[in-house]
């Protein structure tokens, strides 16, 4: 357990500090969430800026954001051949999904705290509740539950830019009702009481692809 | 070859019964069954709405038991009845997604409202779209075979969560007073009953065909290449 742990551990490194060197994911992606928030917000009224809608302007962002970043997460992998050197690694698929999972969710987490206070301040929202954070984090673990599976398989597809949003936003959709839901509340000032029920199908959600995805991953790089 | 010799026998018995049952199932729609009362004529639609929808419920449970049992065994038969499975229930799915605006326009005054049921299904038929478009843009077949079966059963998977995650939003987003079929009476209920044992057997007898139409095209491939190598060694 330890020993796998480690494992999965190196391969996450291996993936920050090449983004440490490049850059190239956490930039582009801020500046892709940003710019959808600019689209969205243009096509709303200033008075349409309630805190329901702002959650889903925020959501979308992520969202596609996430796409995004999950699509990066695999292509940067097989266009510089390091795919293979990660399928001949002596360690169990297992650990290759959990090290791409972590270090997909470690760029996210980056990229959301980044885009967190700008959304506040663009929308013009009264407060910055705390439990955007943990929604954040719940949400995106989820995100990369599914989204490393469906990045693996559709990078070895023809069509691969289309085929990962076709697989992810469905699949996803529970994240995303259950997070935009959490922060309509949360930017609204509602309790606690109000949000768990969300929290809880995102808790589920989570659980759930945790344990399935990684048991599928092996036939998806297999070769 | 054999299974399709085999296959003609049963097929037939049961396309017989299938007949039988369809044609009972129209004429108690159209003829027997009372109009329910506040809805009208249209309400008719729900004898073949509701079992279409039930029969891509069971399709697509199939696809996941298929899907499964491929990814043990790597026998391609599994990923053929999964795969077919699959077809059908996008094509019921498809028709549940048409009967319901019918019906919901004169009895809702809407053509789609983001109820849960209508919303889970939607988002279902998104969930095997992406099964089947998996199968076809994969890089060979073996390798299409064992991407669906990953997604045939992650779909599967996620149903329960969508659901539980629409009901919870849409008890959250109260709709105008909506009338459900609520105590359905006993010739509405024998309709019922008859046409979801009608479809049923429809996607039964379907299936079959769709399964051995693509083991009679593999078989059909494999022959064609052992005929090409025995062109080449002259």
């Amino acid at each position: 357990m330890k020993e796998s742990a480690g494992k999965v551990l190196a391969i996450t490194r291996k993936d920050i500090l090449s983004e440490m060197r490049t850059k190239e994911i956490v930039t582009s992606i801020v500046a892709f969430a940003l710019l959808v928030i600019v689209v969205v917000s243009l096509a709303l009224d200033p008075s349409e800026r309630t805190s329901a809608v702002a959650a889903g302007v925020l959501w979308i962002a992520f969202t596609f954001a996430g796409v995004l970043g999950l699509g990066r997460s695999f292509v940067m992998e097989k266009d510089k051949g390091c795919l293979q050197g990660l399928m001949l690694c002596p360690v169990d698929r297992a650990v290759i999904y959990f090290g791409k999972m972590l270090s997909t969710v470690i760029f996210m987490l980056v990229v959301e705290a980044i885009i967190l206070p700008v959304f506040v301040i663009l929308l013009d929202q009264p407060r910055f509740p705390p439990h955007l954070v943990l929604i954040t984090v719940l949400a995106t673990v989820g995100f990369a539950a599914v989204g490393t599976l469906f990045s693996a398989l559709s990078v070895n597809t023809k069509a691969r830019e289309v085929m990962l949003p076709l697989l992810f936003l469905p699949v996803a959709s529970p994240v995303i009702i259950a997070a935009i839901e959490a922060s309509g509340l949360a930017l609204a000032g509602g309790p606690w009481s109000e949000i768990l029920p969300w929290l809880g199908v995102m808790v589920a959600f989570d659980v759930i692809f945790l344990a399935v995805s990684p048991l599928v991953f092996e036939f998806v790089l297999e070769e | 070859m054999q299974i399709l010799k085999n296959n003609v026998l049963s097929t037939n018995a049961l396309f017989a019964l299938m007949f039988v049952t369809m044609t009972a199932a129209l004429f108690l729609v159209f003829v027997y069954v009372p109009t329910e009362a506040s809805m009208g004529i249209v309400q008719r639609i729900f004898y073949f709405h509701v079992p279409l929808a039930w029969v891509a419920f069971i399709a697509f449970g199939i696809v996941f038991i298929g899907s499964i049992l491929y990814l043990r065994s790597s026998n391609r038969k599994w990923d053929r009845l999964a795969h077919s499975s699959a077809e059908i229930g996008m094509v019921f799915t498809s028709l549940v997604l048409i009967t319901g605006p019918i019906w919901a326009k004169p009895v809702w005054g809407v053509w789609w409202t983001w109820d849960a049921r209508l919303t889970t299904t939607l988002l279902l038929w998104f969930i095997y779209h992406g099964y089947l478009l998996v199968g076809s843009f994969a890089s060979d077949e073996s390798q299409g075979a064992r991407y669906s079966a990953v997604v045939g059963i992650i779909g599967f998977v996620d149903v329960p969560i969508v659901a539980l995650s629409i009901v919870l939003w849409g008890t959250q987003h109260p709709e105008p007073v909506m009338s459900e079929p609520g105590g359905l009476t006993g010739a509405m209920l024998l309709t019922l009953m008859v046409s979801l044992a009608a479809f049923t057997l429809l996607f039964a007898y379907l299936l079959i065909h769709r399964v051995s139409l693509a083991l009679a095209a593999d078989e059909l491939k494999r022959l064609r290449q052992f005929a090409d190598e025995r062109d080449y060694d002259g």
